[in-house]
């Protein structure tokens, strides 16, 4: 914290004069344009995250052995070692299996072409305006020979992709809404058929990325040096800092509060180990009533609605984002809202392990394995670790934040007592939440920082792990069901 | 013969009877279980819970155990089972984690017993035990396994199987204090239910969650287990190590498995997901399933043999709000559709094929193989009902030798590798191989590829010049069968004889003889196209076809006869430019000329006297699209005929010419057979090539599909998992360039000899002047 809060001041003062600092640059970029001709880039941000310090996310030249074979085959297949990487770096063996099935998801065979592959993945991070996601696979596109014209907007890509847009649309907001019309829309269609095979491929990505761009923002990913936004032309004489990097609410107003709350909170952690040690002891002997257990679910669910983020900042995209997706005003909305009812999803009747896998896995063969892999490492890493306590048995709140989040998608587990999460995960963790997975591109500065405050970095990206994986499963459940659906 | 009395008995004292039937729930049923007397079923879903009499022609609710008001989720079943013991005894298994005993006997409504919560996950089973009245196990997602006394409030004891979560337990019929237990984590593990602190044994049984098992009801035993990843495994437990005696490849993962009750090798499954029938398996033929039930349409979700000791019964639940009962005897036979027939080539040529024996009687020509009958001749000996087994089927083997000679590829390996199909104009690719295929006798297909030549080719062109003054000395008989060349390969093997050698006349005086000759040639080079006599009769046949054709269109004629006969009087071409009533007039000659040279001998004025007729049509801008339609027809006709060597060939060297009359998807086929054929004879090279060339994405993406190169290190000799350039284990570089001693980390070219290498481009520099090795070992190397 200690760490970051120094880093913060930094900024500070470079915001009091950063319109002169601008026009400043401006006049030297043109000078040295006029002079030397050559443009050198620099970076713009400061290490790949804009939350996490530097100094905090591990350098490459001191990770361990295992950590570096892996940043070494990703720089190898890649070509290049990019930010998500090295934030997810904190936890090698989540990242190991996260990179073999994006690898196998974007490079090996099946049975989408790349450059589709490619131009889904886009379609998905556009629609939560992640143009980080966006100018990556923009360029992949187009190194696999995709056609340039598509990037000019749905309308210029193939009737077969366009009519993926309405699937993308609904998953990625309300994916709830899902029925098994929608899939036989796409596989029905005349020309422009998908099939089964290609469908589920494309619902894979389309999750794989709108999870991801959750992930980048919920740790502020720098753009990539290469990419539009990530780098600069002005000499380094100049203040290291862009407009929009101060533009992404790292106001110091900001600031000035967390040094506040600093202090109020250090027993935050005691707390919330005692609450869980509480729930742990009295779980035998209090025995809630089936309806009390209906009934807090319904809260839970209902609140998760009045937990909105309060900021309504607009985010900039630098690449024109927008043009990727259609009807921008389709957002997340509150799954139970008067009015429009929707059953709950009972996670029981359709689960992962036994549903989800053998459809994936019949129709992407091996994928199943792969992403099954994946989900039981991201919910099943631990360190039984709590900021600075060793030895903490975290299954139970890893369980409430991945119930939590399935609950915000209307997805119930039978067995589990709705009124844990009340307990464990505090207001400002569930701004957090709510704001990462349902409209990711909101999540600020401030919301990483004021939840958990006695957290390490690794933890907070561990939780975005969590919060990704759960996100990504609950997309796919519902997409899947869909298709089980049709298909009997 | 024990055992059978006993059968009886149990049947005698309660005969079980009933047909095929079904009746609709309310809801979508979880699991099913009967009652000991086989008399009622109880279906227990996330909302639905009832008892069900089974009549004789249709069920009857008897009872709905889901009462009040809002049911809370204890009602909500996972699974149920009904005492075997006790008729009055239910036992369900809740999503929510708890496991509820429930009395029949009890004078209220609500018949809930007993309540355990003790379970923090979903209880996934739960399983009396088969001979103790009062002893209930149960397994739960949150890895423990609990034995309850139910006669206490709290379990007796619980099993930690340290691991993710239990999905199924059961109890072994015969071992008092044995039950098995199957983990989602692929593992099964046996317990003793006096020792709580450790299991007995424990082994992996499958890939993935192991969904259920089920122990043989008379052998004590074996274990069935049924996974995710597909299979049926039976376990020998009766050994030390846990032995898989049989294994049943199915194509969904299994939910359920449970042995047909007196028949020793036969077991029910039925699937998790996709799949909805319900199969009947006997283990020792695990290919084909013995009986598959398929009323239900949605995944089947319970499966139950009705009584204990009748295989004629199975009740069914499902997720489509259906139970039903199915009579053995209807159940459908997958085997009878089967067609037991099996062909199959060996590595000679040789071909082997069995079929039924009674569509064999009658061949003269075969000889029995000697193998025998090799199916299970002692099946069912106990009771011999013919519905019971699998239908007996002896089948005769007959192999078929081939003689070298006759079917010899020779020709398709020499062709393929000698055909040019880029790399030089149009003409000289088509005169090429026409050569080829002169030279390995294969006339026809020579003649063809001299005639796109002359279709296709630009008469300005001097390269074309060239080739016609080649073919010009006989232009009456390449007009002739220019029109014959889209119906049959007889007149062509003509021309080639009278175009190739030097003694037209005795060909045609002799023209009978000549075309025998050329029948027996073909059978013996292409053997594939066998019927070459067939094609003889129809060529002739189809000359009479085009006159009459040739009578309505007669331009299309005049531009068969056209391009050859236009060279030796070409300056005349630009003079007179075709005129129409002149064509009108002229249009028949040329068959009657035609008719009169293959009768008659081929005399120079006619020939002459042909080309003066038909100069005036000539057009020197006659558009190429004017021939795609008898390309097209070509192109077919090769293909049909099995030469898709030639069909495809002429598709590339044509290229843009002819691509577009073709629809992609008889190309991609075309080219997918051709590429198949030149890897099964290893032509490498040839078949990249055409991949290449080939225009269709489908094609194309073949060489971009498994291009990965596997190598191992050349320090410490493991493989090189991800990079080619650096070990993963010594941290060395391994592939260092001789030359200029950085890492070479595109093409890697080294001498077989010394096996020093380096970049290609290094190692091509350094050996265009020096012969040693750049390493100095002092090999001399060799590049080619």
């Amino acid at each position: 914290m200690r760490h970051s809060t120094s880093s913060r001041k930094a900024v500070d003062n470079s915001s009091v004069t950063v319109s002169g600092l601008f026009k400043m640059c401006a006049h030297c970029e043109r000078l040295c344009k006029k002079e030397i001709g050559i443009r050198i880039p620099r970076p713009l941000g400061q290490g790949p995250s804009r939350f996490i310090p530097e100094t905090k996310i591990l350098q490459v030249s001191k990770v361990d052995s295992k950590t570096q074979v892996i940043f070494e085959d990703t720089f190898s297949t890649l070509g290049r070692l990019d930010n998500i990487s090295l934030v997810m770096g904190f936890h090698p063996q989540y990242l190991e299996s996260f990179l073999k099935t994006q690898h196998y998801l974007l490079q090996m065979d099946g049975p989408l072409p790349l450059d589709h592959r490619h131009y889904i993945g886009i379609m998905a991070a556009a629609r939560h305006q992640c143009s980080y996601l966006v100018n990556l696979h923009v360029d992949d596109f187009l190194q696999v020979g995709g056609n340039p014209k598509w990037l000019n907007g749905l309308e210029g890509a193939p009737q077969k992709l366009q009519s993926l847009g309405e699937l993308n649309k609904i998953l990625a907001h309300r994916p709830w809404l899902i029925t098994k019309e929608h899939i036989e829309h796409l596989l029905k269609a005349e020309d422009h058929s998908w099939s089964l095979a290609e469908l589920i491929h494309a619902v894979v990505l389309l999750t794989h990325y709108h999870s991801l761009a959750s992930f980048t923002f919920g740790c502020g990913i720098n753009p990539e040096i290469h990419c539009e936004g990530g780098h600069t032309f002005r000499p380094p004489s100049v203040s290291n800092y862009c407009v929009c990097d101060l533009a992404n609410g790292n106001s110091s107003l900001d600031e000035m509060q967390s040094n506040q709350l600093v202090t109020d909170t250090s027993c935050e952690v005691e707390a919330l180990m005692e609450k869980m040690k509480q729930l742990q002891e009295c779980r035998d002997e209090e025995e809630a009533s089936q309806e009390e257990m209906a009934t807090r679910f319904e809260r839970e669910k209902t609140e998760s609605m009045l937990v909105a983020s309060t900021e309504e900042e607009e985010s900039a995209p630098t690449r024109d984002v927008s043009r990727h997706f259609e009807d921008p005003s389709y957002g997340y909305k509150d799954f139970s809202r008067r009015g429009e009812h929707v059953p709950t999803f009972r996670a029981q009747d359709y689960t992962w392990e036994d549903h989800g896998y053998s459809l994936v896995n019949r129709l992407y063969p091996d994928f199943g394995q792969l992403l099954d892999e994946k989900f039981q490492i991201a919910y099943n890493l631990t360190y039984n670790t709590m900021a600075m306590h060793r030895d903490v048995d975290t299954s139970m709140l890893r369980r409430a934040i991945w119930n939590y989040i399935h609950c915000m998608f209307g997805i119930r587990y039978d067995d589990y007592d709705y009124g844990e999460i009340n307990q464990l995960l505090d207001r400002s963790f569930k701004v957090y939440i709510k704001t990462m997975v349902c409209s990711p591109e909101k999540t600020t500065k401030r919301m990483y920082d004021s939840f958990w405050r006695q957290f390490e970095h690794s933890e907070k990206v561990h939780v975005n792990l969590l919060l990704m994986e759960a996100r990504m499963q609950a997309e796919l459940l519902y997409a899947l069901r869909a298709i089980t659906r049709y298909m009997t | 013969m024990e055992k059978m009395a006993r059968v009886t008995t149990a049947l005698g004292s309660n005969a079980v009877s009933g047909r095929t039937m079904f009746c609709h729930l309310d809801a979508p049923s979880n699991a099913i279980s009967v009652c000991r007397d086989a008399a009622q079923v109880v279906v227990a879903g996330r909302n639905i819970f009832k008892i069900y009499a089974i009549e004789e022609d249709q069920f009857v609710e008897k009872l709905n155990l889901r009462v009040g008001r809002k049911p809370s989720l204890n009602f909500s079943c996972a699974d149920v089972m009904w005492h075997q013991m006790d008729e009055n005894l239910l036992a369900t298994a809740a999503t929510n984690g708890a496991v509820v005993t429930w009395n029949l006997g009890k004078p209220c409504r609500n018949k809930q017993d007993q309540l355990f919560t003790e379970h923090k996950r979903t209880v996934n089973k739960v399983c009396f035990h088969p001979t103790e009245v009062y002893m209930l196990l149960s397994g739960s997602q949150d890895g423990y396994m609990k034995c309850f006394d139910l006669r206490k409030k709290e379990s007796v004891s619980t099993f930690s199987g340290q691991s993710e979560s239990v999905r199924d337990v059961q109890f072994s019929i015969r071992d008092y204090f044995t039950f098995a237990a199957s983990f989602e984590n692929g593992n099964v593990q046996l317990w003793d239910i006096r020792r709580p602190d450790r299991y007995e044994r424990m082994f992996t049984a499958h890939n993935g969650p192991v969904f259920c098992c089920d122990w043989h009801p008379d052998d004590r035993g074996w274990l069935a287990t049924g996974g995710r990843d597909k299979m049926v495994k039976v376990w020998d437990m009766t050994t030390n190590k846990a032995k898989e005696i049989y294994c049943v490849q199915t194509i969904a993962s299994v939910a359920r498995v449970k042995w047909r009750p007196e028949r020793k090798y036969h077991l029910a499954t039925c699937s998790m997901m996709v799949d909805h029938n319900i199969y009947v398996w006997d283990v020792r033929r695990p290919y084909i399933p013995f009986a598959t039930f398929e009323e239900h349409k949605d995944v089947t979700t319970g499966i139950v043999w009705r009584h204990l000791h009748d295989p004629g019964f199975l009740l069914s639940g499902s997720k489509d709000s259906t139970l039903y009962q199915h009579m053995f005897k209807d159940a459908t036979r997958p085997v009878d559709k089967a067609n037991p027939e099996g062909l199959c080539f060996g590595l000679f040529g040789d071909l082997a094929f069995a079929a039924k024996e009674s569509l064999m009687s009658g061949d003269s020509n075969r000889k029995p193989y000697g193998g025998g009958d090799r199916r299970y001749p002692i099946f069912f000996f106990k009771k011999p009902d013919p519905t019971e087994q699998f239908a007996n089927v002896s089948s005769v083997l007959n192999v078929y030798e081939t003689e070298m000679e006759n079917n010899r590829m020779d020709w398709f390996v020499k062709t393929a590798k000698l055909y040019l199909l880029s790399g030089k104009p149009f003409a000289e690719l088509c005169d090429h191989n026409a050569k080829v295929a002169k030279d390995l006798k294969r006339p026809q297909v020579s003649t063809t590829w001299t005639m796109l030549r002359i279709m296709y080719s630009d008469p300005g062109n001097p390269g074309v010049n060239h080739g016609i003054s080649k073919v010009g000395a006989i232009p009456v008989m390449n007009s002739f069968n220019m029109k014959d060349i889209t119906v049959g390969l007889g007149s062509e093997s003509r021309l080639d004889r009278s175009k190739g050698e030097n003694r037209p006349d005795n060909i045609h005086l002799d023209l009978t003889n000549s075309l025998m000759n050329n029948n027996d040639e073909n059978e013996e080079t292409e053997g594939s196209e066998g019927p070459a006599d067939y094609l003889f009769g129809e060529a002739d046949l189809d000359d009479d076809d085009l006159y009459t054709m040739e009578h309505d269109n007669p331009t299309e004629d005049a531009e068969y006869v056209l391009p050859q006969e236009a060279f030796p009087l070409r300056h005349e071409i630009v003079d007179n430019p075709s005129a129409p009533e002149h064509l009108q007039d002229k249009a028949d000659s040329p068959h009657v000329s035609g008719n009169e040279a293959e009768t008659v001998s081929l005399t120079p004025i006619e020939s002459f006297s042909l080309i003066s007729i038909a100069h005036p049509q000539y057009d020197s801008n006659l558009s190429p699209s004017f021939f795609s339609p008898v390309v097209h027809e070509i192109l077919q006709y090769y293909a049909e005929q099995g030469d898709v060597q030639m069909a495809v060939s002429m598709l590339i060297v044509l290229g843009d010419r002819i691509r577009k009359e073709i629809d992609e998807l008889t190309q991609e086929h075309l080219y997918t057979s051709y590429v198949d054929l030149l890897q099964r004879f290893e032509l490498w090279n040839v078949s990249n090539e055409v991949i290449k060339l080939s225009t269709c994405s489908a094609i194309n993406c073949l060489n971009q599909a498994s291009t990965t190169l596997h190598i191992n290190c050349s320090n410490c000799k493991r493989p090189m998992s991800n990079k080619g350039w650096i070990c993963d284990r010594c941290h060395q570089c391994a592939s260092i360039c001789a030359v200029c001693h950085h890492v070479v980390k595109g093409l890697f070219v080294w001498c077989q000899g010394c096996s020093h290498g380096g970049h290609l481009e290094h190692i091509m520099k350094w050996l265009r002047t020096k012969s040693q090795c750049p390493a100095g070992c002092g090999h001399l190397c060799e590049y080619t």
